[in-house]
C-alpha cells in the first residue's frame, strides 16, 4: 500500500507504546454495534498503472473542446493556458500549503493574493477585491446578501439578462433565507426596461454585462437611478477577456462587481473548480464576504502580508459572520495572476481584440446562412443565434458532423419559448478551418 | 536595488544578518519585490497576433483608460512565482499537523489524472452525449460516497465543506418546509466546540443559532440536548468524530432524540477521515452530513482551495437535494439540470454548474488507489500516528480530558505552560523554526490555548519520533525559562512574527501606484 508508511512491525511498537492491544481499542469510544464487521461493498486497493487505465477509459469517452470546432460558451470559455501557468500551480509550495494562517511560512501564497487582489480591483475598476471566491455565481449570491446588509434591504431585482443559473443560485439562497427576489424576464435584446424597477425598497440590481445573450450592457444609467434611491448596483461578468475591451464596471458607477475568472488560467474542468472575482468600494469592506489578504510590517521591519480583518468571518463571528466561507479557491486565483502577469495590460487588450475579431467575422459568417439570423447589435465575444430549427436538434446534428456549436437557450431556459435560440461563442482558439467546419455544417442541417 | 519607478525592491532591511548583502538577497533566500514594482506596462509574456482589421461591435461601450496591469516576459514570471513558491511551507515540505485541516499527502497520479483531457478540457454546457465518461465518473465517485457512509444519495455540486454545510440545511430546511413546519421549526442547536461554519451557515439561511455547551469531558451529552428540544428545532449540527479530537460516544442516542423531536442531524463530516472504513455516518442515524473531498479523500489544498463539498443525505431528505444531478437512463447517463426535470423536489441550485469536476477526479483516484482495505487502513493509521503522539507527549503538555485514546487528532491545552510567559502562539512559532508547520492552535475555541494536532496517515514512524523529540525540547525549553527562544520566534523564516493588528488597523489591501497609471501606459 504505497501511500502508507508504516510497517506492521511499527504498528505493533506504537499500539504498545500507545498502551493498548489492538487498534481497534483505540475506537473504544466508538459503540461496538456501530463497528463495521464486514469490508465495505468496494474493490481492493489498485496500482497506478490500473487506476490510470480505469479513469482513461472514463475520459476517452468525452469529446475534449480542443478535439473539435467548438463553440460553447454561456458562462465558462475555452481559452489557452500558457504552459507556464500549470507548471507553476503545480509547485508543491502552492499546490500542497494550507490556508496561510501562519503568514511567517506562507509568503508566498499570501503575496500572490496579494498581487490578485490589485488586479482584480484594477480590471474591475474597483477599489478593493477580495482573495477569491468559489466561482461567479455562488459571488453572485454573496454579493447580494452583502448588498442587504449594506442597505438594510432585503429585496433584489435580477435582470433578465443575468445567466439563468446565476439567478437561479440567487434565489435559491434568497428563497431559503426569506429575501424577496424580483427575476425579470428572459431579455434576449437587452433592452429590458429594469429602471421601472428601482424604487425605495429596493436593495440592489443584478445586471450582467456581457449578458448571458451576449449584448453590452450601459450600465451608467442603471447605477444613476440605483443610487438615487438607495440602492446598490452589482455588475456581473462571466468572460473576464471582456473586460480587456469594454469599459470596467467600476467606471459606470457598479457598486459591487462580481464575475468568473475561469476564462483567465483556468481550464474548462467541467464547471468547475473555477474562480469567483469579488470587488467592491472601500466603504464597504467590513461588509465584504471571503478572505483579504492585507499589507504589513514583521518584526524587522520588512514588508510582509498577513489574512486581515478576520473579526468578519466565521471563526470569529461564528453566526453573525459576512459569510460561512472557509476555503477559497486560493489555486485558481493563483492560475488567474499567473496568467494575468503573462499578459500584462498589453497582452489582456490584444487578447480581447482577437476575441472580439473572432466572433465578429463568425457572426458576419453564420448571420450570411440561410435560416440563421445573427440577434446582437453589440457583443464581445459571444452572441445569439436565431434558427429555423430548434436549437438543441440543431447541436446534435452538428455533433454528429464533428462541431460542436454552442448552447441552446432552452437548455437554460426550458420553458422560455426561446427552442429557436442558439448561443455561440468564439474565442481566441478559433480558426478560420473552425468557422469554415461551422458554417458549412449549418448550412447542411438547416 | 530599486525598480523603475525608483523605489526599493526590498521593504526594509533584512534585519538579522551580521553580513548584509547588497541586494538583500541571502543566497537562495531572495526577496522578491511584488509584480507591480518589476512588471511594465508594455510588457507581455504571451504572443498573440494583432487582430486584421474589423468593425467593433461595442456600441460605444469601449475600455477608454489605462487598467494599470504591468506584465512580465515568460522568463520573469517564471523566477518570479518560482520564488515566492520558495517562501511557502506545503505538506512535501515537512510534517504540517493542522488538526481539522487534514493535511494528507497529495499523490501525483491524482493531478495526472484531473488533467486528462476527457474531464480538464470538457464544457460544463457542452451535449451530454459529448460527456458521457464524466458523467460516469460523478456517478462513480456518488457510488463511493454512497456505500462508504451508508446514505441514500449524495448531492456533489457544492464547492467546499462549508457550502456543502449550507446545502445539507437547505435540504433539512426544504424537508422541514414540505411537512408544512418552515415557520415553526427555525431553531438549530450547534455546540460551542462546533467549527464556525457551522453557526455561520445556519444564520445564513435565516435559522436562529442556540448553543449547547461543552461539558468538561469535551462531549455534547444527550441531556444537554434533550433539554433544549422543542417543536422549534429543526436540527442539531453536530461534528463527529469531535473538533476536541473525539468520537462522541452519545451520539446514537443524540439522533434518536433529535428524531423523536421531528428534527433532523446534521453532522460536520470534515474528520470524517477518522473513521472511513470503520464506522457509517448512515449507521448512526444522520440525515447530511458533507465530505471534505479535499480532507478525507486528498485532494490538494493549494493555499485554501479548491475544495469540494459533497453532501451524503438519508432517506428522508434525499428528495430534496439540488439540480444538478446525474441520473442512469435509457441511452446512458443523463444530467438533470432543471428542477422541473426531476421526479424528486430538489430545493434549487447551490452553484452554476456541476461542482468541482477536477477534485471529483482527485478523490476518485484516491479511492480507487487505496481501495476499501486501503481506505479503512488509512484511517487505523491516522488514528494510530495520533495516539502515538499523545503517548510521546502526555508526560510534558497537558491533555484537557485525560489521557485517553483520541481519534485522528489530539488536543493539548497550554495547562503546561502556566507561570513560564509563554503562549500557545510562542510554541507555534518556535515550531516553525524547527522547520515544522504549527499545528492548529486556539481552537477549539472550548479548549484554554488549544494545540491541536493531527499528524494523519501519511508519516512514518521515523518522522513522528523526530516530530515527538522536537516537541519535547521546546517543552523542556519552555519550563526552564528559555521565553527568548519563543518570544522572538521565527528567527528563520522568510518573515519574523508579522503585526497582524496594524494590517487591521489599517487596511492595505492593494498596491497603490507611486505615480498615475495613465502615464506609463500605452
Amino acid at each position: 500500500m504505497r501511500y502508507l508508511p508504516l510497517s506492521d512491525t511499527d504498528r505493533s511498537e506504537m499500539l504498545a507504546r500507545a498502551g493498548v492491544k489492538t487498534v481497534d481499542d483505540l475506537f473504544a469510544d466508538v459503540p461496538k454495534n456501530l463497528l463495521l464487521k464486514e469490508p465495505l461493498d468496494l474493490p481492493r486497493h489498485k496500482g497506478e498503472l490500473e487506476v490510470e487505465r480505469i479513469l482513461s477509459r472514463m475520459s476517452a469517452r468525452n469529446v475534449p473542446a480542443s478535439s473539435v470546432p467548438f463553440f460553447v460558451g454561456a458562462g465558462a470559455y475555452k481559452h489557452h493556458v500558457p504552459a507556464t501557468v500549470d507548471h507553476l500551480i503545480q509547485r508543491s509550495e502552492f499546490l500542497t500549503s494550507y490556508t496561510p494562517y501562519q503568514p511567517e511560512i506562507a509568503q508566498g501564497t499570501l503575496q500572490y493574493l496579494f498581487e490578485f487582489q490589485t488586479q482584480v480591483a484594477a480590471l474591475t475598476g474597483m477599489d478593493v477585491a477580495n482573495a477569491s471566491m468559489y466561482d461567479g455565481s455562488t459571488g453572485t449570491g454573496e454579493a447580494v446578501l452583502m448588498a442587504h446588509r449594506v442597505t438594510k434591504r432585503r429585496k433584489a431585482v435580477l435582470s433578465g439578462g443575468l445567466h439563468p443559473h446565476y439567478a437561479e443560485v440567487v434565489r435559491t439562497l434568497s428563497d431559503m433565507a426569506s429575501d424577496n427576489v424580483v427575476t425579470m424576464k428572459p431579455d434576449v435584446a437587452g433592452a429590458e426596461d429594469i429602471l421601472s424597477q428601482i424604487d425605495d425598497s429596493v436593495s440592489c440590481v443584478v445586471v450582467q454585462s456581457p449578458d448571458v445573450f451576449g449584448n453590452l450592457r450601459d450600465l451608467k444609467p442603471i447605477a444613476e437611478k440605483a443610487h438615487k434611491h438607495g440602492a446598490l448596483l452589482i455588475a456581473v461578468f462571466t468572460e473576464a477577456v471582456s473586460l480587456g475591451l469594454v469599459a470596467s464596471p467600476g467606471s459606470q458607477g457598479a457598486d459591487i462587481v462580481v464575475g468568473e475568472g475561469q476564462s483567465i488560467g483556468n481550464a474548462l474542468n467541467f464547471g468547475g473548480p473555477y474562480v469567483g472575482l469579488f470587488a467592491t468600494q472601500s466603504k464597504y469592506i467590513r461588509q465584504m464576504p471571503g478572505r483579504l489578504c492585507g499589507e504589513t510590517v514583521d518584526a524587522d521591519g520588512n514588508r510582509g502580508f498577513v489574512l486581515t480583518l478576520s473579526t468578519r468571518e466565521q471563526h470569529i463571528r461564528r453566526d453573525k459572520a459576512t459569510s460561512n466561507i472557509c476555503t477559497n479557491s486560493g489555486l485558481c486565483a493563483l492560475a488567474f495572476t499567473i496568467h494575468m502577469t503573462l499578459l500584462g495590460e498589453t497582452g489582456l487588450k490584444r487578447l480581447a481584440r482577437v476575441n472580439h475579431a473572432n466572433a465578429v467575422k463568425l457572426a458576419d459568417q453564420l448571420g450570411s446562412v440561410e435560416g440563421a439570423e445573427v440577434l446582437n447589435r453589440t457583443f464581445f465575444n459571444e452572441f445569439t443565434v436565431k434558427l429555423a430549427k430548434p436549437a438543441a436538434e440543431v447541436v446534435e446534428l452538428l455533433v454528429a458532423k464533428g462541431v460542436v456549436a454552442g448552447v441552446p437557450v432552452s437548455r437554460l431556459l426550458p420553458n422560455a419559448g426561446l427552442d429557436d435560440l442558439l448561443l455561440v461563442a468564439s474565442t481566441e482558439v478559433n480558426t478560420d478551418d473552425d468557422r469554415a467546419a461551422f458554417v458549412a455544417a449549418l448550412k447542411e442541417v438547416l | 536595488m530599486l525598480n523603475r519607478q525608483g523605489r526599493p525592491t526590498t521593504a526594509g532591511q533584512a534585519g538579522t544578518t551580521e553580513h548584509p548583502t547588497f541586494t538583500g538577497n541571502k543566497a537562495l533566500a531572495q526577496v522578491e519585490p511584488l509584480l507591480f514594482e518589476i512588471g511594465r506596462y508594455d510588457t507581455t509574456g504571451v504572443d498573440i497576433d494583432e487582430p486584421e482589421d474589423f468593425e467593433p461591435r461595442l456600441g460605444g461601450l469601449e475600455r477608454k483608460e489605462a487598467i494599470g496591469l504591468p506584465g512580465l516576459s515568460e522568463p520573469e514570471t517564471m523566477r518570479h512565482y518560482v520564488r515566492l513558491s520558495q517562501m511557502n511551507y506545503g505538506i512535501d515540505t515537512g510534517l504540517f499537523p493542522l488538526g481539522s485541516c487534514t493535511m494528507k499527502h497529495n499523490a501525483r497520479l491524482n493531478e495526472r489524472m484531473a488533467r486528462l483531457p476527457g474531464f480538464s478540457d470538457v464544457h460544463p454546457l457542452q451535449p451530454v452525449s459529448t460527456v458521457q465518461g464524466a458523467l460516469e465518473l460523478m456517478n462513480e465517485l456518488a457510488r463511493y460516497l454512497v456505500t462508504l457512509t451508508n446514505m441514500t444519495a449524495v448531492a456533489l455540486s457544492p464547492k467546499a465543506g462549508a457550502h456543502g454545510e449550507l446545502c445539507g440545511m437547505m435540504a433539512i430546511k426544504a424537508a422541514i418546509e414540505a411537512r408544512g413546519e418552515g415557520k415553526t421549526r427555525n431553531v438549530v442547536l450547534v455546540p460551542d466546540s462546533a467549527h464556525g461554519t457551522n453557526p455561520a451557515t445556519a444564520a445564513l439561511i435565516g435559522f436562529v443559532v442556540k448553543p449547547v455547551p461543552a461539558r468538561e469531558d469535551g462531549f455534547v451529552h444527550v441531556d444537554d440536548v434533550k433539554e433544549r428540544l422543542g417543536p422549534d428545532v429543526a436540527a442539531i449540527m453536530l461534528t463527529n468524530p469531535n473538533t476536541c479530537g473525539l468520537f462522541e460516544p452519545q451520539v446514537a442516542e443524540i439522533a434518536k432524540a433529535i428524531h423523536e423531536a421531528g428534527a433532523y442531524f446534521y453532522c460536520d463530516g470534515a474528520n470524517f477521515n477518522a473513521i472511513v472504513g470503520k464506522a457509517r455516518p448512515g449507521d448512526l442515524g444522520v440525515d447530511a452530513m458533507h465530505i471534505n473531498l479535499h480532507k478525507t479523500f486528498s485532494t490538494p489544498h493549494g493555499g485554501g482551495g479548491p475544495g469540494s463539498g459533497p453532501v451524503v443525505l438519508s432517506e428522508r431528505v434525499a428528495p430534496y437535494a439540488p439540480v444538478p444531478f446525474v441520473r442512469m437512463g435509457k441511452d446512458g447517463f443523463e444530467l438533470v439540470e432543471q428542477a422541473s426535470d426531476a421526479a424528486e423536489k430538489p430545493f434549487g441550485r447551490m452553484t452554476a454548474f456541476h461542482g468541482q469536476m477536477g477534485m471529483y477526479v482527485r478523490a476518485l483516484s484516491y479511492m480507487l488507489s487505496h481501495g476499501a482495505d486501503g481506505m479503512k487502513q488509512a484511517s487505523e493509521d491516522a488514528v494510530l500516528n495520533a495516539n502515538y503522539i499523545r503517548a510521546g507527549l502526555s508526560d510534558l503538555m497537558s491533555l484537557p480530558f485525560g489521557d485517553k485514546p483520541c481519534m485522528h487528532e489530539v488536543l493539548f491545552d497550554d495547562a503546561w505552560l502556566k507561570d513560564t510567559g509563554v503562549t500557545t502562539l510562542d510554541v507555534a512559532k518556535a515550531m516553525i523554526d524547527e522547520g515544522y508547520h504549527p499545528m492548529t492552535m486556539y481552537f477549539p475555541l472550548v479548549v484554554h490555548g488549544a494545540m491541536l494536532i493531527e499528524p494523519t496517515e501519511s508519516e512514518s514512524k521515523a518522522s513522528l519520533d523526530l516530530f515527538i523529540a522536537t516537541l519535547r525540547d521546546l517543552a523542556m525549553a519552555a519550563k526552564n525559562g528559555e521565553t527568548e527562544r519563543f518570544t522572538g520566534a521565527p528567527y528563520h523564516a522568510p518573515r519574523r512574527r508579522l503585526d497582524e493588528t496594524r494590517a487591521a488597523r489599517n487596511p492595505v489591501l492593494k498596491w497603490t501606484p507611486p505615480a498615475p497609471v495613465a502615464e506609463a501606459a500605452e
